[in-house]
């Protein structure tokens, strides 16, 4: 899709360094005259939401690091004291604490943009696997950057899942003693994921280049989910992208910071306001929101390992899905079925996530009495079972099959002419 | 037939060249994996940390039906000066009512079965079965469990469900083993060294 450069430099500095550097190429190339199909919608607005997310929590991130302490005596302290003491700790604190979740937010929209418009397919495969790469890399940073405030939470949760790790077999042990640095999460592993929680953020930041240099190569899919034929199909990038992009990512944040002054902390938990106390466990111990879908998976299974395994396995299920969706249609808009089982999965995955907010054994509605009196009914555990059950099989049974069985609708010709219909000048045959 | 002859023939022949780029390059992954080791091993437990992995505990004041709990490697030991009661309980359960079979004691050996006698501070030489000693993060996730709960009167895991007896043994729940027993030795008979 990218064609010949139509970079020209025009002053005489410009001449210079296009023959020694061509970076005002690549960045013309890439961002200004870029052919760009001409029907993309919102949803395809949270790549650039999510680029600038990425600085946020880099430069917010520098500056926190200049007035932490990673050690156990002075971690919890020394957020309080940004929180209250320093010059404008307390604006800088929360926008990276809301910012991860922020940063979550616009990931989960962006996938569910994949998976229902296909971007997945065939070109794109690589593409879509470096996200899923990218996904797991924000996990691992907003994992660890939990644990640095050092309270309750930060404290159980890294026990929590660094213990999963010990449910492996024979090198289970061994493993978690190697992440902790001694026999327990101390102060080693605080200033181990301190250093890891820098480093991450920069390694994606290098992924993010793959991702999109991966996304260069075929263009952007759209909406209508046919390619790219002609110069009709397309607009460049700016201003006509730049633009919306930059509309979205204002709305966007406008409502980051509606949380951040208005609302620092909702997103965050009570008990991580307790410094941690290795001997005493909060009554119920909950990850951030955006991991809970996982955390009732993990539960779902009465065996440990079985439900580490599960909750990886329903991770590892994104590398494969380009190869499990047998449907040669790209865009959900003409699969009358796919389109259906999609908007279950999506409520499936936020069922997932209530009930991993949830004791397991809690109801979700009662049904009647036992013998002893106790309510009996429906629990969370059963919600987050079927709720697991539907996730798999959307991947492992439902797309692979649904590619034989399904009947799509009529595509557009084009993307000019699903844009303009009859309006659209008829190919020269 | 031919090019199976060729290929016989090129491979019969390698060239002084051939051997250089080929031991070149073995010397690079090895010489990569070796500087690659201290790289891993750092993450490991440091000299210090290991040094600390003693403490000694006057278990004298501890009252019948009472128990401490002292951090011991970073995490909670669990001290407790049973009743009879609770000995008698322990005592009573068959081996085959247990999830876990294996007394998961330090002091003995791998195998040694999951009885009282096997888990209280009876297995070692100058202990008594009237103090049971334990590591007391839970085996499922690493919580704490909550002492005189549960079920079977023992302890019991707020985070995920476990409920352990009074030997500290798994009994219901997600938790895989019993709560295990760290090295002990009695100093005198009524101070314990624990690691």
């Amino acid at each position: 899709m990218s064609g010949p450069s139509t970079y020209e430099p025009k002053t005489p500095f410009t001449r210079w360094l296009d023959a020694r550097l061509p970076i005002v190429r690549l960045g013309w190339d890439s961002f200004v005259d870029f052919p760009t199909p001409r029907n993309l919608n919102y949803w395809w607005t949270f790549g650039g939401i999510l680029a600038v997310f990425l600085m946020i929590q880099i430069i917010t991130g520098i500056v926190l690091a200049m007035h932490y302490v990673p050690h156990v005596d002075y971690a919890f302290d020394s957020v309080e004291r940004i929180r209250r003491d320093v010059n404008y700790g307390w604006l800088i604190q929360a926008m990276h604490a809301n910012g991860a979740s922020f940063m979550f937010l616009a990931v989960y929209i962006h996938m569910f943009r994949g998976l229902y418009y296909g971007s997945y397919k065939q070109p794109r495969e690589l593409l879509w696997i470096l996200g899923v790469v990218i996904y797991i890399l924000m996990m691992a940073a907003a994992f660890m950057g939990y644990v640095l405030p050092w309270g309750q939470m930060s404290y159980w949760g890294a026990m929590v899942i660094t213990n999963l790790i010990g449910a492996l077999p024979l090198v289970g042990d061994a493993i978690r003693e190697w992440l902790w640095g001694g026999f327990s999460v101390g102060n080693a592993t605080l200033n181990r994921f301190f250093s890891l929680h820098y480093l991450i953020p920069f390694v994606i930041a290098g992924v993010v280049i793959l991702h999109i240099w991966a996304l260069h190569v075929p263009g952007n899919g759209n909406p209508d989910g046919v390619e790219v034929k002609g110069k009709g199909d397309t607009l460049p990038f700016h201003p006509y992208y730049t633009v919306k992009d930059a509309f979205a990512i204002v709305v966007f944040l406008i409502l980051f910071a509606g949380f951040v002054f208005f609302a620092p902390n909702v997103l965050g938990h009570a008990d991580n306001f307790i410094e941690a106390d290795p001997l005493i466990t909060p009554a119920h111990i909950v990850p951030e929101w955006y991991l809970l879908p996982f955390y009732a998976i993990l539960r779902a299974v009465p065996d440990k390992l079985g439900g580490v395994l599960l909750m990886f396995g329903a991770i590892g299920v994104l590398f494969v899905l380009p190869w499990l969706d047998t449907s040669k249609v790209r865009s959900m808009r003409y699969r009358p079925l796919a389109r259906w089982f999609f908007v279950f999965f999506v409520i499936i995955c936020l069922l997932l996530g209530w009930c991993g907010a949830e004791n397991p054994d809690d109801l979700v509605f009662k049904l009647g009495y036992d013998a002893a009196g106790n309510e009996t009914g429906f629990s969370f555990l059963w919600l987050a079972r079927i709720g697991t059950a539907y996730y798999f099989a959307y991947f492992l049974i439902i797309l692979p099959l649904l590619g034989f069985i399904e009947k799509p609708k009529e595509r557009p010709a084009s993307i000019e002419a699903a844009v303009l219909g009859d309006a659209a000048p008829k190919p020269a045959e | 037939m031919t090019k199976a002859a060729a290929q016989a023939d090129h491979a019969a022949e390698p060239t002084r060249r051939d051997f250089i780029h080929i031991a070149t390059g073995g010397m690079a992954v090895i010489g990569g994996a070796l500087v690659l080791w201290p790289f891993i091993d750092q993450m490991n437990p440091a000299a210090d940390t290991l040094a600390l992995a003693s403490i000694r505990i006057d278990i004298s004041p501890i009252a019948e039906g009472q128990e401490i709990t002292v951090m011991w490697r970073g995490g909670p030991v669990f001290i407790r000066h049973r009743s009879e009661r609770e000995i008698e309980a322990a005592r009573a359960e068959a081996l085959e009512a247990l999830p876990d079979r294996l007394a998961r004691n330090d002091n003995l050996p791998d195998n040694a079965p999951a009885t009282d006698e096997n888990r209280s501070a009876a297995s070692i030489e100058g202990g008594s079965a009237a103090f049971l000693i334990m590591r007391g993060n839970c085996t499922h996730l690493g919580c704490v469990p909550l002492k005189e709960a549960g079920d079977y009167h023992g302890w019991y895991c707020p985070c995920h469900g476990s409920h352990y007896d009074t030997s500290g043994r798994i009994r219901r729940g997600p938790a895989p083993e019993n709560l295990s027993v760290p090295p002990l030795r009695f100093v005198t008979e009524t101070e314990v060294q624990i690691g």
